[in-house]
């Protein structure tokens, strides 16, 4: 079993305001990871972490074998991560297919091919018919397939999922699980915060629940979610009081 | 269909300018001169705010120093004209490598400011340079003037087809760099920074090259102006209305982050200038009030709301995928 991400001992603090404190994990090549918990527990935070839109206050992060701690974003994409962002961040001036060529250009090692590249990741993520439209005018279910899409079009290693189902429908939510099943299949590591709780389960084979920044959590998904602490974290409420 | 109709409208427009001298008088030589050059500069001031989202106050300093640099270079260093156009570019733009590495440190409204508190100070030093007048400026002389051609006219026609060839180096290279695969970078980065260094785009390098490149050109420009004028002030090569102000205004309500908005801003300028001149304060009120107004309605500018409207584009950029 590789290692493709290790984090140890991140911290990051904004002012007095500790986001991520001493945030230590592995995660294995191939891994479908979820992440959980209240809102501003630091879900995002550690995205901007790994993703390098943060540098560390103090901590070691290692992808793919190399310190990369204080690489920026973009270089770190170009090693293999991608990522969506929760509020999507499509280039509303260019087409859908526009969109993808920059991440295909410039992604991971860029492709020799952008165009060929771009088109078969339109394809899996079946926004074909959408290719030649103008970013800006998308669904909201669109857009969130293009996040997916354009963070697929870098050809990562490891996949960040920042609450890519959120405000989607039941049958919506239930196309995008299928298409993360494939990513997923293809070899790709995932790492995904969600707030769809059903759907992250669908998916993910392990799952870690984040508090004030902490780590509080981390295992198998379904051993996770039956601890009381958890429950009481995540719903609000105590475990006993509900009984 | 219309698509096809303004690139032959622009066709004819490039053969008309191209042989200007054949049509028009000296005065309007002249006037199309300017309009070339406020071009080139609207071109390069759209590249830099429009694409890297970098909002200079500041292109003042490169008008400034290629202009001090082009006369530098002619008067004390005896360098032939053709020669020194290239060569006071090339050192603004490697002027402009320090002077970014400080403005960089600067973001958004710091960084307005601080291209404008640098082109001060590059002001301040242009003044203090004795061998080049300081204060009250220096002209040219009439025997480095007289290189280019010996008649007042052949002068004219030399200097119209400078200004023609910036132009055309201006909007072509804009459209060269679009269409390239860095294009597709500066577009991102134009839509959403954020974004755009999550896929691998190195957005630092590209805003800086984007920094020296359009400093360069915008010097090329300013010895341009300057050789044409054939006197150089601190205060009339460093002047913030003239160089920024007027340029900002041209790319703001032509649309700005498009080719085709600074060549619709520079013509409504000075159509503009041409009716209202004579109007005296009332005239650059009524500019400001446009651009407020341009601003307040869509902020995209009359080609960025054409565009969106009915899809035109006179210098495609796009990429489609074939079906």
């Amino acid at each position: 079993m590789t290692v493709l991400l290790e984090l140890k001992g991140v911290n990051k603090s904004f002012g007095a305001l500790r986001v991520a404190q001493d945030v230590t994990f592995d995660l294995p090549e191939g891994q479908a990871l979820g992440v959980i918990g209240p809102n501003g527990a630091g879900k995002s935070t550690l995205f901007n972490l790994i993703g390098g839109a943060l540098p560390p206050s103090s901590g070691q992060i290692a992808f793919d074998g190399h310190d990369v701690t204080r690489t920026p974003a973009s270089a770190r994409c170009r090693a293999g991560v991608a990522r969506s962002f929760q509020i999507p961040h499509p280039f509303v001036g260019m087409s859908v297919f526009e969109n993808l060529l920059v991440a295909s250009s410039f992604g991971e090692s860029g492709h020799t091919d952008p165009e060929a590249a771009a088109a078969h990741i339109l394809d899996i993520t079946g926004l074909r018919h959408r290719a030649n439209r103008h970013a800006g005018s998308l669904t909201l279910l669109e857009r969130k397939r293009l996040e997916l899409s354009r963070a697929l079009a870098t050809g990562p290693k490891l996949l960040l999922l920042d609450e890519i189902a959120g405000g989607l429908t039941e049958g919506e939510c239930h196309d995008l699980v299928a298409t993360i099943k494939d990513v997923q299949s293809t070899g790709v590591s995932i790492i995904w915060i969600e707030h769809i709780v059903h759907a992250l389960m669908a998916v993910v084979d392990r799952l870690i629940v984040i508090d004030f920044g902490r780590i509080v959590a981390d295992g198998d998904p379904a051993t996770v979610m039956a601890q009381p602490e958890v429950q009481e974290i995540y719903m609000g409420i105590s475990v006993e009081d509900a009984a | 269909m219309a698509n096809r109709i303004l690139q032959a409208l622009l066709a004819l427009t490039i053969l008309a300018l191209a042989l200007a001298p054949l049509w028009a008088g000296r005065a309007d030589l002249r006037l199309l001169m300017e309009v070339l050059a406020y071009l080139a500069l609207a071109q390069m001031w759209n590249l830099l705010a429009g694409y890297t989202g970098l909002i200079s106050v500041g292109q003042q300093a490169w008008v400034g120093l290629g202009g001090y640099l082009f006369f530098a270079l002619t008067i004390l260093g005896g360098v032939p004209v053709f020669a020194a156009f290239p060569l006071a570019a090339l050192l603004t733009a490697v002027l402009a490598v320090p002077t970014g590495w400080v403005a960089f440190r600067l973001q958004g409204a710091y960084f307005a400011i601080g291209t404008w508190v640098i082109a001060e100070v590059y002001r301040l030093v242009a003044a203090q340079v004795g061998a080049l007048g300081g204060g009250s400026g220096i002209s040219l002389p009439v025997a480095v003037a007289k290189s280019i051609a010996e008649t007042r006219m052949g002068r004219e026609y030399v200097m119209y087809y400078i200004a023609f060839a910036l132009a055309v180096i201006a909007v072509a290279g804009v459209w060269l760099i679009l269409r390239s695969r860095w294009g597709l970078a500066l577009t991102a980065i134009r839509d959403s920074e954020v974004a755009a260094e999550s896929v691998g785009v190195n957005t630092m390098r590209s805003k800086f090259l984007i920094y020296v490149i359009t400093a360069g050109l915008t010097g090329l420009t300013g010895a341009f102006l300057f050789f044409q004028k054939l006197r150089i002030t601190p205060d009339a090569a460093f002047s913030v209305n003239d160089w920024t102000a007027f340029v900002i205004f041209i790319v703001v309500i032509g649309g700005i982050g498009t080719i085709e908005g600074p060549i619709i801003g520079t013509i409504l300028f000075f159509a503009l200038r041409e009716v209202a001149a004579d109007w005296g304060t009332w005239y650059l009120m009524g500019l400001g009030a446009l651009a407020i107004a341009v601003m307040l309605i869509d902020k995209r500018g009359l080609w960025g709301a054409i565009h969106a409207r009915w899809g035109l584009s006179i210098l495609p950029v796009s990429r489609n995928l074939p079906d």
